[in-house]
């Protein structure tokens, strides 16, 4: 007996489920002895009616939703449709297909047959939300151990009914039958459609990304793949360019009122007067003044904006919280550290310099960026008999589902979020914050509220990507060998508000209230496989310029400080391949142990047709220049080699990223179309944050309010080629592929202007008025 | 100050009263109901409230009903069906071009509008025309493809 069986009562409980089928069951297998045709017991339940889990719930059929149950995962119908219960949710790069290809494959059903319901807190369980490129990487593991687990379940019953033994069986499309003898067959559907699974799974106890229950099933091996690996197209797209998809901004309920946050002029700041009377043309509309927490509700969205608008308020005076934005990398370099990491260290580096004929040094800068989501944020918040019901766009709904029991202190079984897509999310951005705001909108006025922010709070106002300085230093021996290697980041925290909504100190809700502040110290160090012989890689946080509410407190972006480090420590190694006179892809492979790493650098140049030389270009003349530069990073197990072409005018300072090479290795590969598309938005995002993306902000608040304060790539300056080459691994588990493209972007541009211009731009963006000024 | 006001949209004739200022947007969101087009800035800025206005590519979102009188107005719904798609509609599906999906009607109404009127555009016509529209996901180059492809196929 495993250690698994010991630990679980799942033998019991199938047990327990065939006995209890044992009267209709035994009429059947006598039907199905006789070479009758399949005949189905029950009433058909379809699809709907089993995700109305309400109802569910009422009929006392389904198991409690927790990790170690089966049926948190995966329901079969009695139509045969499978039901996928998936607690993380696809931000747009096409995850619920790769999901639902796992689920399928492991079932042995057909892709369609599969219906993969995300980020609803009342029909899966904590699997860490949208988070860290782990949809697939641990979320789809676990998706895929449940799915084998419950083919194995419904295999062992088939067996039972159909006395025929396990291994003697095959499944096709769901239908069970003897390996020889196709007219002995079952179904699932036939079997548990309509029911639920009662089947225990080895929980780890651990929710989250690390949430891990398998079963006693062993999934395939690769080589019986059908399913996975397949370029299968998003069902989604239909329904949004038809305009029959509903985003969260859409979801109405009966009686919701409208709500407007009204934020303070100059950060830090609170009302000191709220004047009611100046809203008085607007008879529904309500102030909600909590402290620094300043809101209106009124029926018509109209009337609310209106109101926010109109409503005259007086505020406390501040000193001005924050540098001139010219001050602020000096800030960063003199602030003292709060925190010191050291996260890798390898013989003795300060020896090493000692003993080095050439250093090389150089330091890089990184501005605050924003999520900028396509839209501001927006969620609908309902409370009614004691019952909360939040729809919200926000990346981690199990922990909202926290942060919103303990912003409006009720059980956490009273609370339900309903995970609905939103404007766009590319990690902690304003989704949480609005959904938590509209909880207390909502229990202020006593009616459901949906909230939207306006433009300037989704920019000015959203966690921002913290800003960052990186030193790198490189010691060089006689024979061109680099013999030491140091590289340290000092910036703001990437946690100064956590990653999720889970605990009112974290959103701009509980902090405008005055909650005690909690802020978090995490930064990064790159990853890499460069096998200097002394290296040392650290970082240090500082802490956020204003405590309290700030509009610059840092959070996750895409690739959360992978960006920052990257477009530093790839720069880096290029200055040190110019220095010592080599081309920069001989040069990494000089150093790069990890074959895995080998690959994908030599992949890209490979399609790239790399022009193997040093850098800089010299043979060029006149006002357009361009030339080709080459980053690559790991994330996780992922690996990523870029190659980017640039055409600079010198005239104006311009860039045009024109081309990218990219080649990727994220272990197995599950979609190859699905992945190609969520590398191509990684790429031109990535490309978007490296020309143009800076927060702006005077000594009172943030002043990139917009997209003219804060512009990001434009159609005309859209990359011409994006090639992807995909390195499948299918015999190792994948690894992730929602953000590693994004992290090598900025180097490999910056080292092509390197290549085309001769001048190395090391502060980002790569703006026309910072590279024209670099190039004088 | 409010005022009755008589939209033709996608077709049907409604009647609302509303404040002449507020923009056609919330008309058609809240009013019509019609969940679609999208907030996005409120400012012109982006596309997102696309819609158009007798033929021509139309920022609903500062455009105040005042200003709208007798128009035809069409949003990215009535515009084709998954029976009767739009060139555009089907180039976007088979080019994938959406992750979130919220810029869609800037990029869709304004390209339609476009081709409606320029036959065999090219690449840089094309980008012109769609200048300024926002996609922060970072689709453009398959909105480029799409684009191309339903230009191609309206010949």
């Amino acid at each position: 007996m495993t250690k698994f069986e010991k630990q679980s009562s799942f033998r019991d409980a199938r047990q327990r489920r065939l006995r209890g089928m044992t009267g209709p069951l035994s009429r059947r297998s006598v039907l199905l002895g006789a070479g009758a045709l399949v005949v189905s017991i029950g009433t058909a339940i379809s699809l709907d009616t089993v995700l109305s889990i309400d109802a569910a719930h009422a009929q006392g059929a389904r198991p409690p939703l927790t990790p170690d149950e089966l049926s948190s995962y995966i329901a079969v119908n009695a139509d045969g449709s499978v039901a996928a219960y998936f607690g993380k949710m696809d931000m747009g790069q096409g995850l619920q297909v790769a999901i639902g290809q796992m689920v399928a494959e492991e079932l042995d059903v057909d892709f369609k047959r599969v219906k993969v319901i995300m980020g609803d807190t009342a029909t899966s369980v904590n699997q860490g939300g949208a988070s860290g490129s782990t949809g697939i990487q641990l979320g789809g593991k676990q998706m895929r151990m449940a799915a084998a687990e419950a083919r194995r379940v419904l295999v062992e019953m088939a067996a039972g009914l159909l006395t025929t033994p396990a291994d003697k069986l095959v499944v096709h499309d769901g239908l069970v039958s003897v390996a020889d003898d196709a007219s002995k067959r079952i179904s699932y559907g036939e079997m548990i459609g309509g029911q639920y699974f009662n089947v225990k799974l080895a929980w780890n106890k651990q929710y989250g990304n690390a949430l891990y229950a398998p079963g006693a099933a062993q999934p395939k091996k690769p080589n019986e793949y059908t399913i996975v690996g397949k370029p299968i197209k998003r069902a989604d797209i239909a329904p949004k360019v038809f305009a029959q998809e509903d985003f969260v901004t859409d979801v109405k309920v009966p009686g919701m009122m409208h709500g407007r946050m009204i934020r303070p002029p100059v950060a830090g700041s609170v009302p000191l007067k709220v004047d009611q009377s100046s809203i008085k043309g607007f008879p529904s509309a309500k102030v909600v003044w909590d402290q620094g927490f300043l809101g209106v509700v009124a029926d018509k969205e109209w009337d609310a904006i209106k109101a926010m608008e109109k409503l005259k308020v007086e505020w406390s005076s501040v000193s001005p919280p924050f540098p001139d934005q010219p001050g602020l990398y000096d800030h960063i370099r003199q602030a003292r550290a709060r925190k010191r990491q050291v996260e890798k260290q390898v013989g003795n580096v300060d020896q090493a310099f000692d003993s080095a004929v050439k250093l090389i040094a150089a330091e890089y800068e990184w501005p605050f960026q924003s999520h900028a989501s396509m839209g501001p944020a927006c969620a609908l918040v309902e409370i009614k008999d004691g019952q909360v019901t939040c729809w919200s766009g926000t990346q981690k709904p199990h922990f909202a589902q926290q942060g919103l029991a303990a912003t409006l202190n009720v059980p956490l079984d009273k609370v339900r979020v309903i995970w609905t897509l939103g404007p766009g999310s590319y990690g902690r951005n304003d989704a949480d914050d609005c959904a938590m705001d509209a909880a207390v909108l909502a229990k202020a006025v006593g009616k459901p509220v949906r909230l939207q922010y306006t433009r300037d709070q989704g920019t000015g106002w959203d966690p921002k990507s913290p800003a960052s300085v990186h030193k790198a230093r490189a010691g060089v021996d006689a024979a061109g060998k680099v013999i030491a290697y140091e590289f340290v980041s000092k910036g703001f925290s990437r946690v100064d508000v956590n990653t999720n909504g889970s605990k009112p100190w974290d959103t701009l809700a509980g902090q405008m209230r005055g909650i005690a502040l909690h802020s978090g110290d995490g930064f990064g160090v790159p990853a890499e496989s460069y096998a200097f012989e002394n290296k040392r890689l650290s970082w240090e946080t500082i802490a956020p310029l204003l405590a309290r509410s700030s509009p610059l407190r840092s959070s996750h972006l895409r690739d959360p400080v992978g960006p920052q480090i990257h477009f530093a420590s790839e720069s880096f190694i290029d200055e040190v391949a110019a220095a010592v006179n080599a081309d920069p892809v001989e040069f990494r492979l000089r150093y790069v142990k990890d074959k895995r790493d080998i690959a994908v650098i030599t992949a890209a140049a490979e399609k790239a047709n790399w022009d193997t030389r040093p850098s800089p270009r010299r043979s060029q003349t006149g006002d357009k220049v361009s030339g080709r530069g080459i980053a690559y990073a790991q994330r996780n197990g992922t690996r990523v080699a870029v190659i980017a072409e640039v055409d600079v005018d010198r005239s104006t300072g311009k860039i045009w990223a024109r081309k990218f090479t990219v080649a990727h290795d994220c272990g197995q590969i599950i979609n190859p179309d699905g992945l190609r598309k969520c590398i191509e938005g990684n790429i031109v995002q990535g490309a978007s944050r490296t020309l143009w993306e800076e927060v702006h902000f005077d000594n009172k608040a943030v002043t990139s309010v917009d997209w003219l304060t804060y512009p990001i790539l434009d159609i005309t300056e859209t990359p011409a080629v994006i090639d992807i080459v995909l390195i499948d691994h299918p015999e190792l588990a994948p690894s992730g592929a929602g953000e590693p493209s994004t992290r090598p972007v900025a180097a490999a541009i910056a080292n092509a202007i390197y290549d085309a211009a001769g001048v190395r731009i090391r502060r980002v963006p790569f703006s026309p008025e910072r590279v024209k000024a670099a190039l004088s | 100050m409010s005022q009755k006001f008589t939209l033709n949209v996608n077709g049907t004739t409604h009647t609302i009263e509303a404040d002449p200022a507020m923009p056609l947007l919330y008309a058609l969101r809240n009013d019509l109901g019609l969940n679609n087009p999208h907030f996005g800035c409120g400012l012109a800025q982006c596309g997102a409230c696309t819609v158009h206005v007798d033929g021509a590519a139309a920022r609903s979102c500062v455009t105040p009903l005042a200003a709208v009188g007798n128009a035809k107005i069409v949003t990215l719904a009535g515009l084709g069906t998954p029976e009767k798609p739009h060139p555009l509609q089907t180039a976007y599906i088979e080019e994938q071009v959406p992750q979130c999906g919220y810029c869609i009607n800037g990029w869709i109404m304004t390209a339609a509008s476009f081709l409606a009127t320029k036959k065999k555009p090219t690449e840089a016509e094309i980008k012109d025309a769609l200048t300024g529209l926002k996609c922060r996901c970072g689709t453009q180059v398959s909105i480029l493809k799409a684009v191309k492809r339903a230009a191609e196929m309206m010949g």
